[in-house]
């Protein structure tokens, strides 16, 4: 049974959630769904602080034992930070998807992306019709 | 078990090295001591230990040799010890690469007639025997329809592959600067004729096709397929890793393939080694015979040679000829059955798969309810469902009946995928115990799941921590 | 011959629980128009004892010299016994890839403790289970630079191997990355004076070979210090292992990827093939480089144990995204080399020594013939270039006492027409050498 997704986060259809800090930044991490789907996390691929991308350009790359998953950044702008406690622990997506398994620090470019992605409810709807 | 490292004591040793006949040389006058590494880390072990430690570590390896290993898609049929006597001939052994052709000619003869043969078997104009495997041979082939549609003059940016495809295709046409497009099956397990209509445009290079495919089924539209490629310029590329399935009843050249390639440690008996060797020549029709790597064996009146002179090649894929001593087991495989030996191989491995396709339908969910070729696919998803006991699990139960589990979780468009491919060397003995075992196991998974999940319990070591390995990754041993 | 056990009964069987009446039936998705009768061009079958001595003419059909000066690439070493009665036992070559690993721990910490004894070697931290040879090694390890820094440069001295360059060109050109070559210096080596010229921040690899293909050691480390200051990545090859009993690793001298042909290490000449490619790398690679690797973990109940580890890099996970292909891989000849390895043990210094021992008194013997000269003053291993008096001639009457000469470099060195490429391992005995000068005084 996957946590309850947080209200105070939007979240991509690619099973990405995202944290408005309110000051031009923001916190992106993937939902405890998705971890679930991944199972076992043995690595993730971080980007380097600075790199700029696009919206659903790749960001970041998590790995299974079995599979391998890019991480598409639900909005354009620049990576200010990167969580490196996952290099020694990529675990820790598994454990807390939401807290400790944050994955990457993002200065937005462009605020009104923001606007195109979904409330909790609206995540939790996708989830019950990709089900059916 | 311990590793070679922890048997090791100094002043050990298994070989000896002979006492020089000429003068020693003082080292460091010829080289520099930069040059010179300053410690050597090797075992050292008496060659009783060596072998006892060798041969302790063979009997924890399960080969075809020991037990059915019915591994689909990998065609693990018996390897003829014939073969392997022959292919030790010194003749065949001694010889280094650059040795003048003169001396020679045997090998050069038997490459020549192995080109011949496989012309023949699969209805091809030529073929290469350079690539060192399947996969190699797949890049081979893949770089052949580059360079074909540059002397065109006209660039194609797209490869079309079966969603069932082995991960090598994609692969290799990435490699090769393709764009992949994946192409939907149909319902029936066969390629979606709509689906590739839509996508086949001019800018597509090739549709890789493995025929039959992973599903272990015929392509029954093969001439409309091959048809809708053609008619638009493109290439068909065969992956020849099923040719057990059609050898002496149909040939890929007949069907349409312009390019095809084998896997001689699959259908032609060669040892797969526990990995490696293998060797997979690339046959083509004439319009890519220019481009085939080089060098090439040519024949003048009745001696052999090495050529490179082919203007139009992509070049070299490798050093040296090929795997030749793999070729000579293949070679000595195909001479020891003929034509007929050949068909009745397809025949009977056939039979066998379709033999325990009808035996184990009551048991294991059939996505695909039809006459399959050398392979069957089953889906788990009745057990999952009833009991939550996977493929996985099932797979590790199968290897405390003492068989090495079919292939598993792969095709990827079954859900929960269980792929058998017994090939013919299989007698109906064989098979009847295998499909009682296969039979218990259902039964157990419905009724005692935990006793599935938990095996193997009559290994040597139980289920292994994958993540584990992945995550704290230990591929070196280190003195502590 | 035949190797299907059915006897009519048992097809008669089978067929009746199968729902059909002849075997036909199980070939009717093959149109009818594409049903093949007989295969054509194929000899009839035979029985074994018809094969042995079929096999036998054509085997026959060789001649092998008495011995061989030729390297050049593969190198006729002794072999122990002890490897092939390990490579033959059908637990290992009978198997197939260890994807199953609790029934294959046999061969998976064979594996393990080959890339232990490969990755010391080569003074790198990780060796992957095998490549197909020592030339698509390379070209691999080139690719995967390529793709990793996402420049399309790649430097390759002239000096390395004719056909891996070769290798390099065709695998180069199908991801569409240019290759420049770089010329050797009067010594032998590489020119580093223009290997400075060359580098640019277009550069994603520099390739080397030591000792190099005219049996030169190379000065590792001074192309490595140039090479990491443009930001590009240093991969040196080997052709001969046995040199790594004696020679600093490319991984000391700072090469970022060693990778090499391992032949030398107990697999026959096999008139080119199997081989085995030797592709090692520093740590930080780990999780890009191509091939199998093999990793030791534990099971459930705390026991050792080995597994294929971080195969999302390999192409049946990564599928279009992977950076290499390879599958099916030189897994027994993999092992044929640790059992030699584990053979030798630190005798590989005696015979990495015996073979200069031997290539030096050729050497010296051959420079005391009138009109042979040295051309490169590097030092060398096991193999050598000189300058001698009709290149052809000497080679043929070599080959009239049935004995290999050298190989002649003008195919791929046109201004080295006048020179022979010699090698002088271990197997060569100094009545060998002796007869060679008096043959050719």
């Amino acid at each position: 049974m996957s946590k309850k997704n947080p209200q105070d986060r939007l979240y991509s259809t690619d099973h990405e959630w995202v944290k408005n800090n309110g000051d031009g930044t923001i916190i992106v991490g993937i939902t405890d769904y998705a971890q679930e789907m991944l199972t076992d996390i043995v690595f993730v691929d971080l980007p380097e602080i600075g790199r700029k991308v696009v919206k659903k350009a790749t960001v970041a790359v998590v790995e299974s034992v079995k599979s391998v998953s890019d991480i598409y950044s639900p909005v354009s702008g620049e990576v200010i930070d990167v969580n490196t406690t996952l290099e020694e622990t990529p675990e820790l997506i598994n454990q807390d998807a939401f807290g400790e398994g944050w994955i990457v620090k993002m200065r937005l470019s462009d605020e009104s992306e923001l606007g195109m992605l979904l409330s909790a409810d609206g995540y939790e709807e996708m989830l019950k019709e990709e089900k059916s | 078990m311990q590793l070679i490292f922890e048997i090791s004591r100094p002043g050990r040793c298994s070989a000896d090295i002979p006492v020089s006949d000429v003068p020693a040389v003082n080292i460091e006058d010829e080289i520099s001591n930069k040059y010179l590494r300053n410690e050597l880390d090797l075992p050292e072990v008496a060659e009783i230990d060596l072998i006892r430690h060798y041969t302790n570590l063979s009997r924890r390896n399960f080969g075809v040799d020991l037990g059915f290993y019915p591994l689909g898609s990998c065609t693990m049929k018996y390897n003829p010890k014939v073969n392997e006597n022959v292919a030790a001939l010194p003749g065949f052994t001694g010889l280094h690469p650059y040795a003048d052709t003169e001396y020679a000619q045997g090998n050069l003869q038997l490459i020549y007639e192995m080109q011949k043969y496989l012309c023949g078997i699969f209805g091809m104009e030529e073929f290469t025997i350079q690539p060192a495997a399947g996969a190699h041979g797949e890049l081979t082939g893949v770089m052949m329809i580059k360079k074909y549609f540059e002397k065109k003059g006209r660039k194609r940016r797209v490869i079309l592959i079966p969603d069932a495809a082995h991960g090598t295709n994609p692969a290799s046409s990435a490699l090769c600067g393709f764009e992949v497009v994946e192409l939907r099956s149909n319902t029936e397990g066969g390629v979606d004729i709509e689906h590739l209509q839509s996508l086949m445009t001019e800018d597509v290079a090739a549709l890789m096709l493995t025929n039959p495919n992973t599903l272990g089924l015929f392509e029954r539209n093969i001439e409309k397929v091959a048809a809708i490629v053609h008619e638009k310029g493109g290439l068909l590329y065969g992956d020849g890793a099923n040719a057990n399935a059609f050898m002496g009843k149909t040939r890929p050249g007949d069907l349409g393939f312009d390019v095809i390639q084998l896997n001689l440690h699959k259908t032609f008996s060669t040892p797969h080694g526990g990995g490696g060797p293998g060797s997979g020549p690339v046959g083509v029709g004439k319009a890519l015979v220019d481009f085939l790597p080089v060098p090439r064996v040519v024949k003048t009146d009745d001696k052999y040679d090495w050529s490179e002179n082919f203007p139009d090649t992509i070049g070299r894929v490798r050093s040296f000829y090929g795997n030749f001593n793999v070729i000579v087991k293949a070679y000595t495989y195909i001479r020891s059955l003929g034509a007929e030996g050949l068909k009745r191989a397809t025949e009977m491995a056939v039979l066998n798969a379709n033999y325990i396709k009808e035996k184990l339908k009551p048991y294991f969910d059939l996505p695909y309810d039809r006459i399959c070729m050398h392979e069957c696919v089953f889906s788990g998803n009745r057990q999952v469902t009833q009991s939550g006991v996977h493929t996985s699990d099932i797979a590790k139960k199968l290897i405390d009946y003492g068989y090495h589990p079919p292939t598993i979780y792969f095709p990827l468009i079954v859900h929960e995928a269980i792929m058998i491919e017994p090939t013919e060397t299989e007698s109906k003995e064989t098979l009847d115990v295998f499909c009682d075992a296969m039979m218990a196991i259902a039964k157990e998974a419905k009724e005692n799941p935990e006793g599935v999940k938990c095996a193997p319990v009559t290994t040597p070591v139980r289920r292994l921590d994958e993540v584990l390995a992945a995550r704290k990754p230990d591929v070196c041993w280190k003195r502590s | 011959m035949d190797y299907c056990p059915h006897t009519a009964d048992d097809i008669a069987q089978m067929q009746s629980v199968i729902g059909i009446s002849s075997l036909d039936e199980l070939f009717a998705d093959i149109p009818e128009k594409f049903r093949l009768k007989q295969i054509p061009d194929i000899p009839a079958a035979i029985s074994e004892q018809e094969t042995v001595s079929i096999m036998g003419d054509i085997a026959g059909k060789n001649k092998l010299p008495q011995f061989t000066l030729t390297g050049a690439g593969a190198y006729h070493h002794f072999i122990p016994a002890v490897v092939g009665h390990i490579t033959g036992r059908a637990e290992f070559y009978t198997a197939y890839t260890p994807y199953q690993s609790e029934i294959s721990q046999g061969m998976l910490q064979a594996i393990y403790e080959y890339q232990t004894m490969i990755a010391h070697l080569t003074g790198t931290e990780i060796a992957n289970a095998s490549m197909y040879d020592g030339a698509s090694a390379m070209a691999e390890a080139a690719v995967l630079c390529a793709k990793m820094s996402s420049r399309t440069k790649i430097i390759v001295a002239r000096s390395v191997h004719p056909e891996y360059r070769k290798v390099l060109q065709t695998y180069s050109w199908a991801n569409g990355y240019t290759v420049v070559e770089l010329p050797y210096a009067p010594s032998g080596q590489v020119d580093l004076n223009v290997l400075q010229t060359q580098l640019d921040d277009q550069v994603a690899a520099v390739l080397m070979q030591s000792p190099n293909f005219f049996g030169a050691i190379e000065d590792i480390a001074q192309v490595a210090d140039a090479v990491h200051k443009k930001g590009a990545l240093l991969v040196a090859g080997f052709t001969d292992g046995t040199s790594l009993g004696i020679l600093q690793p490319a991984g000391v001298a700072g090469a970022d990827f060693v990778v090499g042909e391992g032949q030398s290490f107990g697999n026959p000449l096999n008139y080119g093939g199997p081989y085995l490619g030797i592709f090692a790398a520093r740590e930080k690679f780990m999780r890009r480089i191509p091939g199998r690797l093999v990793g030791a973990t534990v099971d459930k109940d705390g026991r050792r144990g080995f597994v294929l580890t971080l195969q999302t890099r390999e192409q049946h996970i990564r599928r279009e995204k992977a950076t290499s292909n390879i599958c099916s891989n030189e897994a027994l000849c993999a092992l044929a080399a640790g059992v030699y390895l584990a053979a030798l043990g630190k005798n590989l210094k005696r015979l990495a020594e015996l073979n200069i021992y031997k290539t030096q008194y050729l050497k010296n013997k051959l420079l005391g013939l009138a009109g042979w000269k040295e051309v490169f003053s590097a030092p060398v291993y096991n193999e050598f270039v000189l300058n001698c008096p009709g290149v052809k001639k000497i080679n043929e009457k070599l080959k009239n006492e049935g004995i290999t000469g050298g190989y002649e470099l003008q195919k791929d060195y046109p201004e080295l027409e006048n020179s022979l490429l010699f090698c002088a391992t271990e197997m060569i005995s100094k009545e060998n050498i002796d007869k060679v000068i008096a043959i050719l005084k």
